[in-house]
């Protein structure tokens, strides 16, 4: 994990937030990802979501694994806490530190070889858990810091810069998602700001597991000719299906859209989805008909992106917990202790 | 045999999920209802019906808590196990079987009595239905020895009406069976053997109690918020211990919240990785698990080390390697709790010597791992986390205040020109750390891949070993915080005991046989690692030292020999490593095995210490 500060340049002109934040304050170390890394895109449109969410600078707890996507995490909002954890584990620590305070915003950065090879049984149990935070996959179909072996993502066919070519099916994070009842699924591609920063805003604004798997081409490593995560392969084969506006509750603004064309949806906070359907007959509300037109499209080689699955509906893990509303690291030791006249009346059943 | 009252060891041998388990607690608990300390074992199969299961208990006027190895009355319901069953009473002592069926081979030694009780024919006349008369003669059994040992009966309805408070007709059929038990030994046997008990008034202000329930407790008054786990034998009951005693103390009146949350985890990898992001949060929170739930956890521990996050691990260790004897103790994880994880780890442990001190000790890990910010491991057992032991009731200071360590406040951090996380600003090894949430200026990276002393990524063979040597200050700072170890020193004495953990039971009460054969030694009860200096002196003072374990490799007199300067000839293991909890019996014969009392000389052995191996 590389982090080279980045020298804060104030201009008065730079726009700001309600906080009287601006974008630079909302970056982190400068990236020492290759030129041209798809990771560096997602990272600018995070630093753009959390700006335009108005979030806290310390309120946001930025979480990874190991590879090149966890390096992601140290190059936004430096003003929040981050955890490198080990490979594949990301999703405990966020499950600890989510029950300790949940008060905060947790996002998690992943890749395909830190969620699904060595991480896959964690991503499986936070989804079931529906932990409430933003978890991106930086999906590249490749392991780049071990330079070039295949992922489980890597599709049937692809061929490996040296050659080889893959075998396996592979594992799609958002089928597998559905599967296990995943409350809020996307896909969107690292060269889609447009997209992606919405779906970014309304993960971090949605109560339980929002997942977004970012298609995010490898320039050194699986960006060629029989790839099919290249970002000329991804921008062939990418349909957008149901695109995202993000309407944070206290910026209500009359949206600009024709109605039926338009599916709003509230969360918890008031803040509002407006679901953008660009295929009428897509209904993101339903489960089994999302998991089917994906299943359709990449059978045609397509992945389809956007919202593809939401559920407002979903306990996230605190609900289930019965967790009350203040967060358990801010609870006095005396509402903790029962104390000695309890522990007296306690002991009476071991006599 | 003469009078032996209030003194001798009973076993029942039984199949398990038969309903044994309740008569033979019922049994314990009402001898120390009636201010007999005593002491009780269960050897339990890994199986939840139709194995053999034993349990031991030994009635003891002197209070000594180890089995003395010695087995004074066999109750023999188990026809699978009857063949080791007779062999094992001592001489003089006592068989009961259930003589529905003749038992020739029962007969086969003339050097005990042998008592015949037709139980099932009992229960079959008395009781209806197959698995009624299965309990029942369980519970018949239990009758039969009331009637034997001159056990109070008021006791045991007493204790009925307790456990079955919600169901007073189960209170009346478990009578029934007593009563047939023990009505039947009152007109064919003679009552009471030899071999009875008498009322004392020894266990006012005690409580039996095993040590996960203790620690369970302890979570709770030490304001431990979150617990995640994956179920393993033989930790499970600790966390089933937290949840029970959090559901009732620990719900808000108001509003019916839960001040805790109570995670059952997909395995031990994401139970430690839970306990880490919880405590890196500024939440106490802790795990517990055995032997292959610490191997899991091993890499977590490693970036708790580096990383400087506070846990606490309660390891109730079970036999090993692999899968081993699940259900069986030992002191098997000594190694891997001080050394777990790849690259340069040290760990903070505590090794409790019976449940009381995995109570203390659970408040004081909570203090250790904030205050160090590191994690701390209770190393407790099967035999202490699973079997009742008689304690001096608990006790709670209402004055405690957790000691949360080096946690900078928002005032703090914004005062501050910079933060500087891994900095040691006081010398003592030990930095400040920031919570999340709290003020943008104490933001840090955490990482398990190299830092400096300000928390920047680094890969500067300079900068790595700063913050690397740093971490053995803070190591060195935590050997007077830690629990010193318990010292009994005569100066005069030159032959020693070290022993840590359940062995303390047994090694006093072996030196208190030893010291009737004349032969007295010097103890020292390890609490804790790092080893403090009083530990180095204690061994430097000493010719010949026994080094008791519960395992074969003698794997703290390792840690003892590289970790102190003590040469290694002087250290002469005991080992015990059979499963069963070790015995004073043991201790006694290997030390009266190297040790003659008429001279007191040892034979030391230069160069290669010798090590007696094998179990009792």
């Amino acid at each position: 994990m590389t982090f080279l500060p980045k020298p804060k340049v104030r201009h008065p002109s730079l726009p700001k937030n309600s906080l009287g934040l601006t974008r630079r304050d909302y970056e982190g170390g400068l990236s020492t990802l290759c030129a041209g890394c798809g990771h560096d895109s997602i990272t600018a449109a995070l630093i753009e979501a959390t700006w335009g969410l108005d979030i806290e600078p310390q309120n946001m707890v930025k979480l990874s694994g190991i590879g090149c996507s966890s390096k992601t995490t140290a190059y936004f909002v430096s003003g929040g806490h981050g955890f490198n954890s080990v490979h594949g584990r990301m999703p405990s620590i966020a499950m600890g530190a989510n029950a300790a305070n949940r008060d905060l915003i947790y996002v998690g950065v992943s890749g395909d070889g830190d969620t699904l090879s060595i991480g896959l049984g964690q991503f499986c149990h936070a989804i079931r858990r529906n932990l409430n935070m933003a978890y991106i996959i930086e999906n590249n179909g490749v392991y780049g810091l071990t330079k070039g072996q295949f992922s489980a993502s890597a599709d049937v066919g692809t061929r490996a810069k040296k050659g080889e070519v893959n075998q396996q099916p592979p594992i799609d994070p958002v089928l597998l998602a559905l599967t296990l009842g995943a409350t809020f699924v996307a896909r969107s591609f690292s060269g889609d700001k447009q997209q992606l920063v919405p779906l970014i805003q309304a993960a971090m604004r949605h109560k339980g597991f929002a997942l977004i798997d970012v298609l995010s081409p490898c320039v050194t490593f699986n960006d060629h000719e029989g790839s099919t995560k290249s970002y000329q392969y991804t921008r062939e084969h990418y349909d957008a299906a149901v695109n995202v506006d993000f309407v944070p509750f206290q910026k209500e603004i009359s949206a600009d859209y024709a109605a039926g064309d338009v599916l709003p949806v509230v969360l918890h906070d008031g803040s509002r989805i407006l679901l953008r359907k660009l295929d009428a007959s897509y209904d993101p509300t339903d489960r089994a008909a999302a998991s089917m037109a994906i299943q359709e499209h990449l059978k045609k080689g397509e992945f389809l992106t956007g919202l593809l699955h939401v559920d407002t509906n979903g306990k996230e893990f605190h609900e289930v917990n019965e967790t009350p509303s203040i967060p358990l690291n801010q609870i006095p030791h005396d509402r903790l202790s029962p104390g000695s006249a309890t522990l007296a009346k306690v002991l009476a059943r071991y006599r | 045999m003469t009078d032996r009252v209030n003194d001798f060891a009973i076993k029942i041998a039984t199949v398990n999920g038969t309903g044994s388990a309740s008569a033979n607690t019922l049994l314990m608990k009402s001898i120390f209802r009636s201010g007999i300390p005593v002491m009780g074992k269960n050897y339990f199969p890994s199986n939840i019906q139709g194995l053999p299961t034993w349990y031991e208990i030994r009635v003891t006027r002197d209070a000594y808590v180890a089995r003395s190895g010695k087995i004074d009355v066999m109750v023999a319901m188990n026809a699978e196990t009857y063949a080791r069953d007779v062999r094992e009473v001592a001489s003089g002592g006592y068989l009961i079987y259930d003589s529905t069926w003749p038992r020739p081979n029962l007969l086969a030694r003339d050097d005990i009595t042998v008592l015949g009780v037709p139980l099932a024919k009992l229960c079959n006349e008395n009781f209806n239905g197959v698995r009624t008369r299965i309990l029942m003669k369980n519970i018949c059994y239990a009758g039969v020895l009331a009637a034997l040992l001159d056990l109070d009966v008021e006791n045991i309805r007493g204790l009925l009406a307790e456990t079955y408070a919600k169901k007073p007709q189960l209170v009346d059929s478990n009578m029934k069976a007593i009563t047939l038990g023990y009505d039947y030994a009152k007109q064919n046997l003679q009552c009471p053997l030899p071999l009875r008990v008498s009322k004392l008034e020894k266990t006012a202000g005690h409580i039996m109690i095993d040590g996960n329930t203790a620690a369970g407790l302890g979570c709770v008054f030490a304001g431990a918020t979150v617990g995640a786990w994956y179920p393993i034998t033989p930790s499970t009951s600790l966390m089933d211990a937290f949840k029970s005693f959090a559901d009732k103390l620990r719900v808000d009146p108001d509003t019916g919240r839960k001040n805790f949350a109570f995670i059952q985890a997909e395995d031990e990898l994401a139970a430690i990785g839970m306990v880490l992001g919880a405590n890196w949060n500024g939440a106490r929170a802790f795990t517990a698990t055995s032997g292959p739930g610490l191997s899991l956890m091993n890499e977590f521990l490693g970036l708790a080390y580096y990383a400087e996050v506070p846990a606490v691990l309660f390891d109730i260790q079970r036999v090993g390697p692999s899968t081993g004897m699940p259900t069986r103790t030992q002191q098997c994880d000594i190694l891997e709790g001080a050394y777990a994880s790849h690259g340069d780890t040290k760990h903070v442990c505590l090794y409790p010597k019976d449940p009381e001190e995995c109570f203390y000790f659970t408040r004081d890990a909570f203090d250790l791992a904030e205050r160090l910010q590191t994690p701390v491991l209770v190393m407790s057992d099967l035999d202490i986390g699973m079997n009742d032991w008689m304690c001096p009731d608990l006790k709670w200071d209402d004055g405690y205040v957790p000691d949360r360590g080096k946690v900078l406040s928002k005032d703090e951090i914004a005062k501050l020109e910079k933060f500087h996380r891994y900095l040691d600003v006081d010398g003592d090894g030990i930095p400040y750390r920031t919570l999340p949430g709290v003020h943008p200026k104490g933001a840090y990276f955490t990482r398990g891949s190299g830092h400096t002393q300000y928390g920047a990524y680094t890969e500067d063979s300079a900068e790595y070993q700063i913050v690397l040597d740093r971490l053995s200050r803070k190591f060195h700072t935590a050997k007077r915080l830690v629990p010193k170890a318990a010292i009994e020193h005569d100066p005069k004495i030159d032959i020693a005991i070290v022993a840590y953990g359940s062995s303390d039971g047994a090694v006093r009460e072996a030196r208190d046989i030893l010291g009737s054969h004349g032969l007295t030694a010097n103890y020292m009860r390890l609490r804790s690692f790092p080893f403090g200096e009083d530990v180095e002196k204690f061994l430097e003072a000493h010719k010949l030292v026994f080094v008791v374990e519960q395992n074969r490799d003698g794997q703290m007199r390792s840690l003892l020999t590289l970790e102190t300067r003590v040469d290694k000839a002087r250290l002469r293991s005991l080992l015990h490593y059979s499963g069963l909890p070790i015995s004073s019996e043991f201790i006694v014969n290997g030390v009266l095995a190297e040790v003659s009392p008429k001279t007191r000389k040892p034979e030391v052995v230069p160069a290669a210490a010798k090590t007696s191996g094998g179990a009792a």
